[in-house]
């Protein structure tokens, strides 16, 4: 019974912890106007052409990421399981190297390398530099995505399905559209929605590279403003749950994720 | 020359050689079964039909085309596997499809296709369906329907029935050998189920450590295994240790009992130990007209099975299993009682290692 209660209590005592600072903050963020709750500060922030502006570039930053990490992943994580078991500690190693490597050494390391005088003048267009920066959302999110096709190719027996398919006739690339993708698309959409949320909130990359992107535009605001930055946070937590919630929704309606539980039983 | 030619083909994993020098010719429209234990090398054999291998050295030719240089896709070589394989993510139709689309065959012919694979294999109102609706036999039925769809040039099935329970086991496999004949497709079947190969194959490949120790067709294996291994495998057998009193003559002594072979054991001399063997059912406690040989020795072990009743015979320093049927009429014999097991000289097997 006791410990029923210090479990409950312990619960209870973590959901304040995070709960409080949020209701509070979205408390304050609704107080624009004195002595009555609106959403002045939310239309404030929405109205902001500056906010589009910088949203709309994050939002296709973040599409772009998802389809490079697509590309990059599926097949890599795919061929490793298949051919190459032996370096998979080595593959997972490099690819939790970004949750160790701060964002920054990341992009001071790109700006040496890429700069105006080096060999591979990236940062010297705008085109150019909005390249070097998708690649380096893309190594940010890279632990997640890599995580979750990863664990989504685990639930498969993709070498049998290969050599299935092989014996059928078919290539690299028909294998890989038709077979492997489709199977590991909830755990390819759980990671798009992982790199959109860290996409959109990133700051370092974006600042430094001097892309405008929407989270320079929160820290401006936030430097700035009183109301409008417990709003934009409001938004920006919204996008990061609806994500999270997408991912949910996904999983539970795929018609795949159901066809491999009954796989595995 | 055979439709599928296979010259001393090897395989090495490392320092492991798990195929050696295996050579076989298959007739078109034959159902060659690979049996053997687990590691023999049959698996393997498959796969290096199918491409998934690659030999160490050896050819493989199909209508005189050596294919070891083409890859496993354009092999047109159909495939079934353990754990049927089917795409989780298509439909029963779509799988059967799967090839054809590949392949490039039209929307119209194939639908056609499909619907013929799904009649064959007796599921022609499933093909909306996802693989896990389907019991684990219609799920084997539909990769069957899929590598056959490709119309191949060779059937490979990679222990197809190993992964279903027995009722459906013994079901599908007279299924599996009535499409092979109906369709007439060249078969490599590989199993570790003597059962299985015994009852589908025109002819068996009994495998061990990598080499093909007898071909022949299910009565020539079952009957005269060339070997001690394949007498062992295939089949129970009682091996019992006698000893050549006159090679020229056929004379063996097992226990106090001499014994009359039907050939000469050539290349043996006098007292040189010589491994015989008896099917258990060849043997019977009572004599018959047929029967013009017998050992004498003594019961010490009897279980009652219903329709059989498996008695052990000490016979020397071996023991000896028979298969005895039970009539109502008879009573059946106890524990230490004396007997003589009576059996055709010509049943005797002389097993070389």
């Amino acid at each position: 019974m006791m410990t029923r209660i210090a479990a409950w209590g312990a619960i209870i005592l973590g959901v304040l912890y995070f709960l409080l600072p949020l209701v509070g903050m979205t408390e304050f963020s609704l107080k624009m106007r004195r002595g009555v709750y609106s959403f002045d500060a939310y239309a404030k922030v929405l109205g902001d052409p500056q906010f589009q502006q910088t949203f709309g570039y994050s939002v296709l930053m973040a599409l772009a990421t998802i389809v490079f990490g697509v590309l990059l992943v599926v097949p890599t994580a795919y061929w490793v399981r298949l051919k190459l078991p032996a370096a998979r500690p080595f593959i997972e190693f490099i690819t939790l190297l970004p949750l160790v490597i701060p964002a920054i050494v990341i992009v001071f390391g790109y700006i040496r390398l890429y700069n105006t005088s080096s060999w591979l003048p990236m940062t010297g267009s705008i085109t150019g530099t909005n390249i070097l920066l998708m690649m380096g959302y893309a190594t940010l999110a890279l632990p997640y995505m890599y995580r979750s096709v990863d664990t989504g190719l685990r639930t498969l027996d993709i070498a049998t399905l290969t050599e299935a398919a092989q014996s059928l006739g078919a290539g690299w690339i028909t294998i890989l559209a038709r077979i492997i993708m489709p199977n590991v698309l909830v755990a390819v959409l759980s990671g798009a929605f992982l790199t959109f949320a860290i996409v959109i909130g990133e700051f370092t990359m974006a600042a430094l590279l001097d892309r405008p992107a929407f989270g320079p535009y929160m820290q401006i605001l936030g430097a700035n403003r009183a109301y409008e930055p417990p709003a934009l946070a409001v938004i920006a937590f919204a996008i990061t749950w609806a994500c999270m919630g997408l991912i949910q929704l996904v999983t539970r309606l795929s018609k795949h994720s159901r066809a491999l539980q009954g796989m595995e039983h | 020359m055979a439709y599928l030619d296979i010259t001393h083909l090897e395989k090495s994993f490392g320092p492991n050689r798990v195929v050696k020098d295996f050579n076989l010719g298959i007739e078109k429209g034959e159902f060659i079964s690979l049996l053997g234990p687990s590691g023999c090398g049959k698996t393997t054999v498959l796969r290096m039909v199918a491409g998934f291998e690659t030999p160490s050295s050896g050819n493989i030719l199909i209508e005189g085309q050596d294919i070891l240089g083409i890859p496993p896709a354009r092999r047109k070589i159909g495939m079934v596997f353990q754990s049927y394989a089917l795409f989780p993510n298509l439909t029963v139709a779509q799988n059967v499809a799967f090839g054809l689309k590949v392949a490039g065959v039209g929307r119209e012919q194939s639908d056609a296709r499909v619907a013929e694979m799904l009649g064959i294999i007796g599921l022609p109102d499933l093909g909306q369906r996802y693989p896990f609706q389907l019991s684990g036999g219609q799920q084997q039925r539909v990769a069957l329907a899929r590598a056959l769809a490709i119309q191949p040039r060779v059937l490979l099935l990679d222990e197809p029935l190993s992964a279903l329970d027995a009722k459906i086991r013994v079901s599908l496999r007279n299924e599996i050998r009535e499409i092979q004949q109906r369709l007439g497709i060249t078969t490599i079947f590989v199993t570790h189920d003597q059962e299985e190969a015994l009852s589908m194959s025109d002819r068996i490949v009994v495998m061990h450590e990598g080499i093909a120790e007898q071909v022949g067709s299910p009565f020539e294996i079952y009957n005269q295994p060339s070997t001690r291994f394949v007498a062992n495998f295939v089949g129970t057998l009682n091996v019992f240790e006698g000893v050549v009193v006159d090679a020229n003559k056929g004379t063996v002594r097992v226990g106090e009992s001499d014994l009359q072979l039907k050939h000469n054991l050539a290349g043996m001399s006098a007292a040189s130990p010589v491994s015989l063997a008896l099917r258990p059912e060849v043997l019977s406690l009572t004599p018959e007209s047929r029967k013009d040989a017998d050992i004498s020795g003594k019961i010490v072990d009897l279980n009652f099975l219903g329709s059989v009743i498996w008695i052990k015979v000490e016979i020397g320093k071996s023991t000896i299993l028979i298969d005895m049927f039970n009539s109502p009429n008879t009573k059946p014999p106890a524990i230490g009682d004396k007997v003589k097991l009576h059996f055709a000289s010509s049943d005797i097997l002389v097993l070389n290692d």
